[in-house]
């Protein structure tokens, strides 16, 4: 009985926002908003959730036997601080801004760059795991993309600079296209599929 | 309302038809052949050998917004885990799902609770882990994770960027399959080179039919080719219209 009621508000609210995109009633359009704005406090809640549950799993990693657990004590401890310092002086505070711009920008800076070298490394793997002609035209586009993007000692290779504006301009758009075709009709089935109730994430399938 | 909104109701009502129309007319057919996606082959033995051999699923939802476009695929990622969790929760290592999202975090919990309720089994909140909330922190949280949790196979079925490529090099080095697809470009194109397994396009929202979720994710399917090679015909009449136009 409970999941009849979650399907039913489901697809009443779906139907209802749906509709009053594309129908300018101004009651579909008012309540469309009006459930927009509470969808929108739900994700912050839910965000609030989340912090909540990355505290708790990491709450129990460090009280228990695990080898990683001092960086589980870490994270609840940045966390708390964070948490802390923004709570009481404000997120704009040069306190706050100071974690920002000297813990957490520098640390993600640093992920981007081992990123740089996974992603040479995966496409060295690339070659060697499916040898085939899709690949190596992968790899081949990339590395002009790379050549023509940064400073080449200042040296001119006729063609190529031409090469890469036709690449970005042709080829690489159609590709896109196709795929973001694809993407949006996949998007319109997953949400047809919620809208008739043949998909419940909330529960009850 | 104006013609681009009446267009888009027109397709919306199309897509839907076409669905329902698929739904039965599948129901009258038996033996439906799908094509063949080596990663679903791939990842139907990887479920069967995650619970014989006692080793763990891990499906990672990404970072989609509930709110956004990004949804979508945060749908097909959620109906893969509910099929996946009530395939191997009752293994003595059931799944485990990672987001970087809130709402995401908490349909994963719901989705893995419903599956063991009707199973009968105990679910363990810590199942559904948010492992960060930013792209990079969420890569960070989500490649220990595979480490520690001995992950035999991992499915990257969401929203992300390029970080995605931390979490397949995680599942490399621990040596356990990785499939993955994403609605994002630069996510896709790191996904090609890094992934075991990975998923072009619309692909991804084809797991849900492949992985027999459900027989509305098979019509749903049927209406996609449908209406891509739909979208494909006025795309080549316009070009060639275009073309006849210029000379």
């Amino acid at each position: 009985m409970r999941n009849l009621a979650y399907t039913a508000i489901a697809i009443a609210v779906g139907l209802v926002v749906l509709v009053g995109y594309f129908l300018q009633i101004e009651l579909l359009v008012n309540l469309r908003l009006v459930l927009l704005e509470w969808a929108t406090l739900l994700v912050a809640v839910a965000l609030l959730v989340g912090v909540i549950n990355l505290l708790s799993v990491h709450w129990r990693k460090s009280t228990s036997d695990n080898s990683n657990r001092v960086n589980s004590i870490a994270l609840i401890v940045a966390m708390v601080v964070t948490l802390g310092v923004a709570g009481f002086f404000g997120p704009t505070h040069p306190y706050s801004l100071w974690i920002f711009n000297y813990i957490q920008i520098p640390i993600e800076g640093s992920l981007m760059a081992i990123l740089a070298v996974v992603l040479i490394y995966a496409g060295v793997r690339l070659l060697r795991r499916k040898p085939n002609l899709l690949s190596i035209v992968f790899i081949a586009t990339a590395v002009v993309i790379l050549l023509m993007t940064g400073p080449l000692f200042g040296i001119d290779i006729p063609g190529l600079a031409e090469l890469r504006i036709w690449i970005g301009k042709v080829p690489a758009v159609a590709g896109a296209r196709g795929i973001l075709l694809g993407v949006s009709l996949g998007i319109v089935a997953a949400g047809l599929r919620i809208l008739i109730g043949a998909d419940r994430p909330y529960g009850g399938n | 309302m104006n013609s681009l909104d009446l267009l888009g109701l027109i397709f919306v009502g199309i897509f839907f038809g076409l669905m329902i129309t698929s739904a039965v007319l599948l129901r009258q057919r038996e033996g439906l052949i799908l094509r063949e996606i080596s990663a679903f082959a791939r990842l139907q033995r990887a479920i069967g050998l995650a619970v014989e051999a006692g080793s763990r699923l891990h499906i990672s939802l990404g970072r989609g917004n509930l709110l956004s476009t990004q949804s979508g695929i945060g749908y097909v990622g959620l109906s893969i885990l509910g099929r996946i969790a009530r395939s191997t929760s009752i293994s003595d290592r059931p799944p485990i799902a990672t987001s970087g999202e809130g709402t995401l975090g908490i349909l994963s919990q719901d989705t893995q609770r419903d599956a063991a309720k009707n199973l009968g089994v105990e679910f363990d909140p810590v199942r559904g882990r948010i492992t960060g909330l930013s792209p990079y922190s969420y890569s960070a949280g989500t490649l220990s994770l595979i480490e520690e949790e001995d992950v035999g196979a991992n499915m990257l079925i969401g929203s992300f960027g390029s970080e995605v490529g931390l979490i397949t090099e995680a599942a490399e080095r621990s040596e356990s399959m990785t499939l993955g697809g994403t609605d994002n470009l630069s996510g896709q194109a790191v996904l090609f080179a890094s992934a075991q397994e990975p998923l072009i396009g619309e692909e991804t929202y084809a797991g849900g039919a492949y992985l027999g979720v459900g027989p509305m994710h098979i019509a749903s399917l049927y209406a996609q080719d449908i209406l891509r090679w739909v979208l494909i015909g006025l795309i080549v009449i316009g070009a060639i219209i275009k073309l006849l136009g210029s000379l």
